[in-house]
């Protein structure tokens, strides 16, 4: 069980979810796996309150995916009978996948936004025990243009803006990015700029494979988008995308990072190509920009000298730690660590299943 | 559940067992002939979480979950309509699935 001060990194895999815990950032020690034999694509990690809550989104093969959530850093779960996440009959569609679980503003305690497979948003106002379809991006007349990636059909970003709370982006696989800018009534694409090479028309309004989204800490209208083929910027709250892939080895991959305070500091961990799907010559490495994407710095001080598995893209997260904290995870069941922003990486976990999601963050009330 | 003469009895894998108070059988009251989904249904309203691991929110039997009748596999019969009568045995057992 951790104590006041320890930091719990949570790792969603294809096969159950593992805690790790150090109060270092360097020395970890592993739990037992919970939830074995259900994959874990998201997790969310709510400190809002005083309270620390561990929300995961599971799914079994056989008995489908449901939300648990923990306010005792995992010694006990708990899930709604009725489900937190279920489409109503009118909607005709059946809940397939959690992707993301992502809790609001400190201050909107309670809100945490979902969203899930099929492409669909959610909102739950009582901590992620409940939440309600966004029915508007539901019904959204592109609706029909949005289609599947490799990994399913899925919205995998929600970013609520700490500086309005009418202002949501999304990202979803395919469909590209849309944001609301008020309160989730209407949704507009926001994709200029941003390639759809893969599609016929390769600047087209809607249809990007977006593969996630971060938002800057400092300034909520600079965005920052890693795309299938793709590093951007947008510093007009996504209206406009610019590319920040000069200096990378290679414009694919699935994650991006921001960090929690400083302004232009985001990490992308690269992918040789589409259609090569490793990293570059084999050589695992996270790149950090801290000037908003005009240059990058190879990072791999601690990483294995052959990696041949990727970072999906919610495999990989920042803690709200001074210097932050950055952590990752392989297809491969490898889970690395870094104390000081990714200069230096340690390796907490390895030989787990498939790692689909990490999350990261240091506990204050010793896990009440 | 009450106990009857005129029930079927659902025979729950153990995986599930947690969901349903520990209970491996289950007996579900009929009053004459029902279909697989009523029967579903009452469980439904005592134990929803085994409900939603059944099935999803369109009703559908989940993909790598068998129901069988006296040992038929609902799928070939009328799936969740299928006749299920007072005495017979619902059997759920989760499919070979999975890697």
């Amino acid at each position: 069980m951790a104590t006041a001060g320890t930091t719990v990194l949570a790792i969603g895999t294809k096969k159950g979810l593992w805690l790790a815990t150090s109060t270092d950032r360097v020395n970890w020690s592993l739990s037992e796996p919970h939830f074995l034999m259900n994959e874990i694509p998201s997790i969310g990690i709510d400190q809002r309150g005083g309270r620390t809550r561990l929300l995961v989104g599971a799914r079994s093969e056989h008995w489908g995916p449901t939300v648990f959530h923990s306010d005792d850093l995992g010694g006990t779960w708990t899930e709604p009978e009725n489900g937190a996440i279920r489409f109503a009959e009118e909607d005709g569609a059946a809940l397939e996948r959690i992707w993301q679980l992502y809790p609001d503003a400190e201050d909107r305690p309670g809100v945490v936004w979902a969203g899930c497979e099929p492409i669909s948003v959610w909102k739950s106002t009582d901590g992620g025990e409940h939440f309600e379809l966004n029915r508007s991006l539901w019904a959204h007349p592109d609706k029909d243009q949005w289609g599947a990636g490799y990994g399913g059909a899925a919205a995998h970003s929600v970013l609520p803006s700490p500086a309005d709370e009418n202002t949501v982006h999304v990202a979803m696989s395919t469909g590209g990015v849309y944001r609301s800018t008020d309160g989730g009534t209407n949704w507009t694409a926001r994709n200029h700029g941003i390639s759809a090479y893969f599609m016929p028309d390769p600047n087209p309004e809607v249809g990007q494979c977006v593969h996630k989204i971060a938002r800057d800490p400092e300034v909520p209208t600079t965005l920052f988008a890693q795309n299938h083929h793709g590093v951007y910027r947008s510093d007009d709250n996504a209206d406009t995308w610019v590319s920040i892939a000069d200096g990378l080895p290679t414009d694919f991959g699935f994650a991006m990072l921001t960090h929690p305070r400083k302004s232009g500091t985001a990490w992308v961990i690269p992918i040789k190509a589409d259609g090569e799907r490793i990293p570059p010559d084999g050589q695992l490495a996270v790149h950090r920009t801290s000037d908003g994407g005009n240059s990058w710095t190879r990072l791999h001080t601690g990483l294995p000298d052959n990696e041949f598995n990727v970072v999906l893209r919610d495999a990989a997260a920042v803690d709200a730690s001074d210097p932050a904290g950055v952590y990752f995870g392989t297809r491969g069941g490898s889970v690395y660590a870094s104390a000081d922003e990714g200069e230096v990486f340690v390796e907490v976990a390895s030989h787990l299943p498939d790692v689909l999601c990490v999350r990261a963050a240091t506990t204050n009330d010793g896990g009440r | 559940m009450k106990e009857t003469t005129l029930a079927v009895t659902v025979v729950v894998p153990s995986l599930l067992a947690k969901v349903t108070g520990d209970q491996r059988e289950l007996r579900v009251p009929v009053e004459d002939v029902a279909t697989v989904a009523q029967v579903l249904d009452r469980l439904a309203a005592e134990y929803p979480v085994f409900d939603r691991r059944v099935r999803n929110e369109l009703g559908a039997v989940r993909r790598y979950v068998n129901l069988y009748v006296d040992g038929e596999d609902i799928r070939g019969l009328n799936g969740p309509a299928t006749r299920i009568e007072p005495g017979q045995e619902l059997l759920i057992i989760q499919s070979v699935a999975g890697g």
